[in-house]
């Protein structure tokens, strides 16, 4: 194991504020690729806001963001999707007019030689993308709004898995979604983790969050509380740390790469 | 609207009966199918009502020249309106991009290479274009950066540049243009005649087929279900069969008997019983433009952001689209678009003058929302745009005809144009 491995992701000293209103109060945390980082908290406590600067969505006031260990300028969600940062928005951010294939090639058309909108071989690849997540997805044609919460999100996951992302942000991926497609999204975040992919998952539901997750970050009032190895610690630690800010006293897991592949290496 | 493909094992039960499943299986946009059969309904009463002068070539074709302009700008102000925004400037932009248009060729071109001067109308036109899509890019620099609704914005650009345009020459007439640009204005006798006109019309046919036989390869290349034969044959006949009679009407109105006169007079020859006008200049304008911007709208990267902006512009931002860059965008191209309108009618009038399209923005905002633009953002054709102008023009026409004194003309125009909205309304809450 390299243990010079650098994380996928960090985010350093980030601070977002809007008006006089501190969202996010310098918070530093990190990802390695193949690991999923559960990001729990309850609402308002900054989760999302600070996804959202990685994203591109927010700009911060404070702090800075490295890829693979080099600082990288986020100014807006091209940005972000061209170092490789796909997300998952708790609203889905689907574009509603507009049918499937659009929304996961949004700003990423397919073009045909003459510079115009393949549809046709959109339509394709996101029946494959789609069909992945969801078999029986069926209403290529449709404009998205007329579709089900299971389809909407099928939808907005397949674009973001459809550009070979390094960077997956997930927020709530699975708050619309029946059991199935829940065990579906499950499974899904699993293989892409095994395919080396970081993700970032945003979820209330703890049970997911330990099911998926290597590392919990915790967040309260704006600020990190603290990031845990799932092992050391069990939901009652997690639900002290969310509703009490109170660190459970295991060992700080936001590691450099060389303690987590030691780490990595013990538990294997 | 536009029902699912073949895709999906057809649910519905096969009821509906021959209309239903011709309807189905070319996959006609009902609501603009539903404008044509109202267009259709009007233009026979219209006819009846006004002892048969309404169909008539003489009729129709002034009234596709009419048209021209106004479905010029509407195929813009669709995706203005698409996008979320409003255009209020378009009548006070064309007067005072009309003026200066009228200025350069009038007043300053002759001075400096003479009258006569083979380019005038190009130099004249470039400037015009220019001008006009400079206009459109500040009025949608200030919408999309600086976040100033464009209501406000626009409804600014209406009172300035109609004073603007009053400034260029003092509130005076210029007149009268260049003989070259008056072409654009679609006289008889500068239409393009009886052989351009079915030249055109093959173009056309042929387009269309290629068409339908581009999109089948494409399907097929991916295995995709196509359309029966028998659907695909009936689109391409009536197609092809509008674009014939079209022609053939234009193609049927002869030119004024003065002008023949003149004609034949300046040429020295006896005096032809009918010269035919075909198509007349602003309307193969209007045509093209149709074209283009249909095509910009479905088949552009351009396009597809502006229905993802209108969407939802939230969505369009964090999916990567560059929005303000895109808006701003769409008011150049408004821009260029009435500057195309301002010269058919500054040409067609043969003179500029600081009240030239009055109260067009409002005429233009009514055939897009006839057209089925939707105030609430994603919604909206280029083709019901040009529909929606043309069914104002009609209503305008046919009650001239009937001798219906303006004011009342205004009062069913404006019934209309609400009723119009509301039946729409109505329709999209069953649709859906």
């Amino acid at each position: 194991m390299a243990d010079q491995q650098s994380p996928l992701v960090e985010m350093r000293n980030i601070s977002v504020a809007f008006g006089g209103v501190h969202a996010v109060e310098d918070v530093t945390i990190n990802l390695f690729p193949g690991e999923v980082v559960g990001l729990v908290g309850g609402n308002g406590a900054g989760k999302s806001t600070l996804m959202k600067v990685l994203s591109g969505a927010y700009s911060r006031d404070a702090g800075k963001i490295l890829i693979d260990g080099k600082e990288v300028t986020i100014e807006n969600p091209r940005d972000a999707k061209a170092l490789g940062i796909e997300t998952i928005y708790q609203t889905l951010a689907l574009a509603d007019n507009v049918d499937a294939a659009a929304n996961v090639f949004l700003g990423r058309e397919l073009l045909t030689r003459w510079n115009t909108l393949d549809d046709v071989a959109m339509e394709a690849a996101a029946r494959q993308v789609i069909g992945r997540l969801n078999p029986s997805f069926k209403n290529f044609k449709t404009p998205v709004h007329s579709l089900s919460g299971g389809q909407r999100q099928a939808v907005a996951i397949g674009r973001a898995i459809h550009f070979n992302a390094r960077v997956l942000i997930m927020d709530e991926p699975t708050a619309a979604l029946g059991p199935a497609e829940t065990a579906q999204v499950t499974d899904l975040v699993k293989k892409l983790s095994d395919e080396g992919i970081g993700i970032f998952l945003i979820s209330h539901e703890l049970r997911d969050v330990f099911d998926l997750s290597d590392r919990i970050s915790v967040m309260k009032n704006s600020r990190l509380v603290g990031t845990v190895f799932k092992k050391d610690v069990d939901e009652d630690d997690v639900l002290g740390m969310i509703i009490g800010g109170k660190h459970p006293g295991v060992p700080e897991a936001l590691t450099s790469g060389a303690a987590l592949a030691t780490e990595a290496a013990a538990t294997a | 609207m536009v029902e699912a493909t073949g895709s999906s094992p057809n649910t519905a039960p096969a009821t509906g009966g021959a209309v239903r499943r011709l309807m189905r299986a070319t996959e006609v946009d009902t609501r603009l199918l539903g404008m044509v059969g109202a267009l259709a309904i009007l233009w026979i009463g219209f006819h009846i009502m006004s002892d048969g002068l309404f169909l008539t070539p003489r009729n129709l074709w002034n009234l596709s020249v009419q048209t021209s302009s106004v479905a010029i700008m509407a195929t813009g102000m669709v995706l203005v309106i698409v996008a979320r925004h409003i255009d209020l400037s378009v009548g006070s932009l064309m007067a005072f991009v009309g003026m200066i248009m009228g200025t350069v060729q009038v007043n300053l071109l002759p001075q400096l290479v003479g009258f006569d001067f083979p380019l005038t109308w190009v130099i004249t036109l470039l400037i015009g274009m220019a001008l006009g899509a400079a206009i459109g890019a500040f009025q949608g620099y200030i919408i999309a950066y600086l976040g100033i609704p464009a209501f406000i914005v626009t409804l600014g650009g209406l009172l300035v540049w109609r004073g603007a345009a009053w400034w260029v020459a003092s509130g005076q007439t210029i007149a009268p243009l260049d003989s070259t640009f008056r072409i654009v204005g679609g006289a008889p006798n500068t239409s393009i005649g009886a052989t351009a006109s079915w030249i055109v019309a093959a173009l056309a046919c042929v387009g269309i087929v290629l068409g339908i036989l581009g999109g089948r390869r494409q399907r097929r290349k991916f295995n995709f279900p196509l359309r029966p034969i028998w659907a695909e044959i009936v689109l391409g006949a009536i197609g092809i069969a509008a674009v014939l009679g079209g022609v053939g009407i234009a193609n049927s109105y002869g030119w004024p008997k003065g002008l023949v006169r003149q004609y034949a007079q300046a040429n020295n020859i006896p005096e032809p019983d009918f010269i035919a006008t075909g198509i007349a200049v602003p309307v193969l304008i209007a045509l093209v433009v149709a074209i283009v911007m249909t095509f910009l709208s479905t088949r552009t990267r351009f396009g597809r952001y502006v229905f993802a902006i209108g969407g939802n512009p939230e969505a369009a931002e964090l999916g990567g689209i560059a929005t303000r860059w895109v808006t701003l965008k769409i008011f150049v191209l408004m821009g260029i678009l009435v500057t195309i309108s301002a010269s058919i009618q500054t040409a067609r009038l043969n003179a500029a003058t600081n009240a030239l399209g009055t109260l067009q923005e409002l005429y233009v905002i009514a055939a897009a929302v006839i057209g089925g633009a939707s105030f609430a953002g994603g919604i909206g054709t280029v083709p019901g745009a040009i529909l929606g102008a043309l069914v104002m023009q009609s209503l305008q026409s046919g009650m001239v005809l009937m001798g219906i004194d303006a004011p009342l003309q205004n009062i069913v125009i404006g019934s209309v144009l609400v009723l119009a909205v509301g039946l729409d309304t109505l329709y999209r809450r069953q649709s859906d």
